[in-house]
């Protein structure tokens, strides 16, 4: 294990920054997100949740996929997937990090999806234990340690120092790039950093809700619950929910004209959105009961049947802390979860 | 603020036991102390869950839009604020006035959970407020907070009265305040339109285009949006930095000039806390300096500065050009 002094976290930014590029979060008119680093910018990894997650690393919100020209009768393609530039992702949250593996079932399971793909093999991802999590906080649910995430590196962050540990090639290979600004140790302080960290885990609200009734056989059970009525009554119908959410990952596909043709894009879509399932034939969801039914179901139980009872919410709480309205998935567990959630 | 909320509940039961109204839209209960939800009531089994404390924010009004066209009364309870909206809406036929009784609530401003975070307090468990102090009790011991440091944004600068009312629980007085609502509005008129450009770029540019601000907002009431609607030419969800920079909420802005009541939803729901609600206060003020002063949802009746003419109506003209009297 290595560590470096905070006060000295810019010169390894720069670091990597010289060598490959970097994505950390950000605070811009007063909101975290991630961002390129830029030398100047204000850097904050203390902050626990970025509003947006840093899924848009390799799933932007917008990407364009291809170009069409058009000269007569003939229609050309235009490839718009260039080489991707290798880039770290700095300061990745253990839920963050599972929401990838969430995202990569999807996206690299065939077809491959090329686009995710070649950025998401351009990537070294860096992770930062938690150290201070709050209450909407609810990783530990679905089997997260907060306190040691994966990725290529995995990074601790006290008063102090940042600490550093390689854990795969990627991993290796970066450790090397930027190995003379660090020292040896830190294994003492990382341990009772996660001790300490443990104990907050264990005691927060949501640590103990229960997920067992959602379970592929009550799928039919589930979805005709009177309960989705009254749980959905406020819902606006925004994306706010999905678009903060690390795991959601629909895009709608539309073409742009321009003079020089056409642009065809991808955009992330939300199923709270009143045409998203919109056909030829007209929209199999008309209420914003069954669009807001339709989210969850999926998250608890229609992805997790079909990828080995992996759900696809981590409990990173943002949806908690951002619905306008208040109604959240902890909301729709403890209604619907399991007899241990009263 | 306990005791107001006995009374709702009270009146609520009542209510609802005479069978005047088939439901009442109120607030339930959240999982923490600060996150009540917007809630509709059929049975008194249901007011379980009622609640009304300092962290019930949302504005209420549109519900009623749907509400209103169901069977049988509905009943609701509005804050000062919230019986704007609910007057511009009946003004624009979209609440169906004689469905709804209104119950005004007073209102001694609405925390914000996000402002009490941002001081540094964590695992919240309950508040208290003593005139300007918030006692805010944690998971790890007490906090004090200056009251006027964590109320919602839209409460800084609040001092509306009830518009509407069929009846009313007002139990405390609310202390006069003098606020300048347009300051801020007058801080980004006093920047070059340089430093305005920038400014707004830099809220602008955080949008992830959830629609959330548009969705809440009360004088947002079309059928189908615009840009929802595959059908218009211009449906568009891809979150484009040059379009909300430039275009979306300017545009939004626009189309609820002179209907905006301020209520200020926009800027509460953000989930990148951008200060939506700027922009159309921005427009209130320029119609209060071209038209006299008008209050969008006053009134459900009666003339609006945009929709009638007078002639002696500002010239467009000589607004451009900066010399309209």
């Amino acid at each position: 294990m290595f560590k470096i002094a905070k006060e000295r976290l810019n010169e390894l930014y720069a670091k990597i920054n010289g060598q490959m590029g970097l994505f950390i979060p950000v605070k811009k008119a007063g909101e975290v997100n991630y961002e390129v680093w830029r030398e100047g910018k204000e850097v904050s990894l203390e902050t626990l949740k970025t509003v947006k997650s840093p899924k848009n690393m390799f799933f932007p919100q917008t990407e364009n996929m291809m170009k069409f020209k058009t000269e007569g009768k003939n229609l050309e393609i235009i490839d718009v997937r260039g080489e991707k530039r290798p880039f770290v992702l700095f300061g990745v949250k253990a839920c963050d990090y599972k929401a990838i593996e969430v995202l990569d079932k999807v996206f690299l399971a065939d077809p491959v999806d090329t686009y995710y793909q070649s950025r998401r093999n351009a990537t070294t991802i860096v992770t930062l234990a938690c150290s201070k999590p709050e209450e909407s906080c609810f990783c530990s649910v679905f089997g997260i340690d907060a306190t040691a995430p994966q990725g290529d590196v995995t990074t601790w962050l006290d008063g102090e120092n940042l600490y550093w540990q390689a854990n795969t090639e990627k991993g290796e290979t970066l450790t090397a790039l930027v190995k003379d600004l660090f020292a040896e140790g830190g294994e003492a302080e990382v341990e009772a950093q996660q001790t300490a960290t443990k104990t907050i885990i264990d005691s927060l609200p949501f640590a103990n809700l229960d997920l067992s009734k959602f379970k592929p056989e009550n799928l039919n059970e589930l979805f005709n619950a009177a309960e989705w009525q009254e749980m959905s009554e406020a819902c606006l119908g925004c994306g706010t929910c999905t678009f903060v959410c690390p795991t959601c990952q629909c895009f709608d596909i539309r073409d742009f004209k321009t003079n020089e043709g056409v642009i065809r894009y991808r955009c992330w879509d939300s199923c709270m959105y009143s045409d998203f399932t919109l056909m030829a034939h007209g929209n199999s969801r008309t209420t914003q009961m069954q669009r807001f039914r339709q989210r969850f179901m999926h998250k608890l139980v229609y992805y997790p049947s079909q990828n080995d009872g992996l759900y696809s919410c981590v409990g990173c709480g943002r949806c908690v802390n951002k619905c306008p309205q208040r109604l959240n998935i902890v909301k729709v567990i403890k209604t619907l979860g399991g007899k241990d959630n009263d | 603020m306990k005791d107001v909320e006995l009374k709702m509940l009270e009146r609520a039961k009542a209510l609802l036991e005479s069978g005047e109204v088939a439901r009442v839209i109120g607030w339930k209960k959240g999982d923490f102390c600060y996150d009540p939800s917007p809630a509709s009531f059929e049975t008194v089994e249901e007011l379980n869950g009622f609640v009304y404390d300092w962290f019930c924010g949302a504005n209420l009004s549109k519900y009623l839009i749907e509400m209103s066209k169901k069977e049988g009364k509905t009943a609701v309870f509005l804050k000062p604020c919230d019986t704007y909206s609910f007057n511009q809406l009946v003004k624009e036929h979209r609440i169906k006035r004689e469905n709804v009784h209104v119950i005004a609530v007073e209102c001694l401003a609405k925390l914000d959970i996000e402002k009490i975070k941002a001081k540094g307090v964590s695992m919240v468990t309950g508040v208290e407020v003593i005139g300007k102090e918030v006692k805010v009790t944690t998971a790890y011991g007490e906090e004090t907070l200056k009251k006027p440091e964590v109320i919602l944004t839209k409460c800084e600068t609040c001092q509306k009265t009830h518009q509407v009312k069929d009846e009313e629980i007002i139990l405390h007085d609310r202390p006069e305040r003098d606020v300048d609502r347009f300051a801020e509005v007058a801080k980004l008129e006093a920047m070059t339109a340089d430093e305005r450009f920038a400014f707004w770029r830099e809220q602008l540019s955080k949008c992830i285009r959830c629609n959330a601000c548009r969705n809440v907002c009360p004088a947002c009431s079309c059928v189908k949006c615009v840009f929802d609607n595959p059908a218009s030419g211009i449906a568009a969800k891809a979150n484009d930095d040059k379009f909300e920079e430039q275009l979306f909420h300017i545009i939004r802005a626009f189309h609820v000039a002179g209907r905006c009541t301020d209520c200020g939803e926009c800027s509460r729901v953000c989930p990148q806390n951008i200060p939506l609600h700027l922009l159309n206060r921005k427009f209130i003020k320029d119609i209060d300096g071209l038209y006299g002063e008008y209050q969008a949802g006053e009134t459900a009746d009666g003339k609006t500065p945009l929709t009638s003419y007078a002639e002696a109506d500002a010239e467009p003209n000589d607004v451009m050009k900066g010399e309209a009297k």
